[in-house]
């Protein structure tokens, strides 16, 4: 049976893991390499490293990180942020990424998205979303610019567009939820992963190991996501998947 | 040294770099015109793409008759995911097309109620011994990205995984190795494997 996977995201500036000031010493120095390591023995299912530089001069310092990495940790590897066109992508799937994560560009201009899942293969196109409730209350529209700029477009027909387009994945991100660690938009990520075939990737809002159980008990998302409670170290991935196997829920757990 | 057969589609640079972590030679060759066989101890075929142009590749690169008489030296060659899937007598995949038949089978597209492609972590229920299943832990898990498999259990499937449907996910027949998974990308187990194959050149 197909396992559902707990997945760190890594925040990168100047080719460095960014974290916070409750920082404890779980994932130590912000060195990439080292910090990728360590998620892969504690049982990460993939690694997300999401570029918050994502400036031209700092994509170099970035598929160099990502050649480190790759020459270590051997699961599965999704670089986003700032990638803008095929030579982008192909840089950084060349340094050894396994899918690029496309999110404002992706809106832009979508034939990105369908060029990227032609030349690569759609497994390589992450498409990456951040949305909030409408103001009228009723459905979700997305936002680009790390979720400070509204778009007006619609969310449950922009991830339809986006699967069209030949995106293998969404990566769904709520800006309700977001940082607030109260758990997943159990509503809305429902509501996506009716809408399209594709693997939905949860993410914003885990605070504890309980809205991990409740997001896979609740809705048809494939993975969860989840960076800060991961790099303080408050909550352990074993622990999560251990009492997400203990409710029944498939995960990757090594006899 | 383990020669990786790059025709064109693949990333190459997960396979190089997992084998070199476990201490093996290795060289990207994307042409067989001037290749000698008798260079290499193993040979990798790789796998992402589609089944129609990586056969035409394969052909365009005077591939066919160099895989050959690498297999018939009786040495190891390891097909991985669409890798595997050339190794049959058919593809399904956007048309009929040839494989290399050095076993005998079909890919066609899988045929389950479950989301295509079947991508993520899965467990193998291994059926017969082999040493390259050689120190993984029972029903060890691996990471999946496919639309396509072998359309039925052969007598050189070792290995299946369930998925809606069985799919098979190792086969071997002597010296020729299919894995429908991504060994350089399934973590320590896929290091092991990878490893074990390392013991057979």
């Amino acid at each position: 049976m197909l396992k559902k996977r707990i997945i760190p995201c890594l925040d990168i500036k100047d080719g460095r893991v960014v974290k916070g000031v409750n920082f404890v010493d779980l994932i130590d120095a912000g060195d990439p390499v080292e910090s990728a390591r360590k998620y892969n023995q504690l049982g990460a299912d993939e690694l997300v490293f999401l570029d918050i530089t994502a400036t031209k001069e700092k994509r170099k310092t970035l598929t160099e990180l990502v050649e480190k990495v790759a020459a270590e940790v051997f699961i599965p590897l999704t670089v986003g942020g700032g990638i803008k066109n095929v030579e982008d992508m192909q840089l950084i799937l060349r340094a050894g990424a396994d899918k690029v994560s496309l999110n404002s560009a992706a809106v832009k201009s979508p034939n990105l998205v369908s060029k990227g899942a032609q030349i690569f293969g759609s497994q390589c196109i992450v498409g990456a979303v951040d949305a909030a409730k409408k103001k009228s209350g009723k459905g979700w529209e997305i936002f680009i610019r790390g979720g400070s700029k509204k778009t007006g477009i619609d969310l449950l027909k922009w991830v339809k567009e986006l699967e069209e387009l030949g995106a293998g994945e969404i990566l769904l991100t709520s800006i309700n939820t977001d940082g607030t660690r109260d758990g997943f938009d159990i509503e809305m990520l429902k509501a996506v992963t009716e809408a399209v075939n594709v693997p939905v990737i949860a993410s914003g809002g885990a605070g504890s190991i309980q809205h991990f159980i409740e997001v896979f008990e609740n809705t048809g998302v494939d993975a969860a996501l989840a960076a800060s409670i991961f790099h303080f170290g408050e909550i352990a991935i074993k622990d999560v998947k251990k009492e997400l196997d203990k409710s029944g829920i498939p995960v990757r757990i090594e006899d | 040294m383990i020669a990786i057969i790059d025709y064109g589609a693949g990333n190459l640079n997960s396979i190089q770099k997992a084998l070199e972590y476990i201490g093996q030679k290795t060289v990207i060759i994307n042409s067989a015109e001037k290749e000698d066989v008798d260079k290499y101890n193993g040979l990798v075929l790789p796998g992402v793409g589609a089944f129609p142009g990586a056969m035409g590749r394969l052909k365009n690169n005077n591939f066919l008759p160099f895989i050959r008489e690498f297999v018939d030296s009786g040495k190891p060659f390891l097909g991985i995911c669409l890798g595997m899937q050339l190794l049959f007598e058919w593809g399904y995949e956007d048309k009929k097309t040839p494989g290399l038949g050095l076993l005998s089978g079909e890919v066609v597209r899988i045929s389950s109620d479950y989301k295509i492609p079947h991508m993520g972590w899965n467990q193998l229920k291994i059926l017969k011994d082999d040493p390259l299943f050689a120190d993984l832990p029972e029903n060890p898990h691996f990471y999946f990205v496919h639309s396509y498999q072998l359309s039925e259990l052969t007598d050189d499937t070792e290995a299946v995984v369930e998925y809606g449907v069985e799919i098979p996910a190792v086969v071997r027949k002597k010296n020729i190795i299919g894995l429908q998974f991504h060994p350089e990308k399934s973590g320590d187990n896929g290091i092991q494997m990878l490893k074990n194959f390392g013991e057979m050149l």
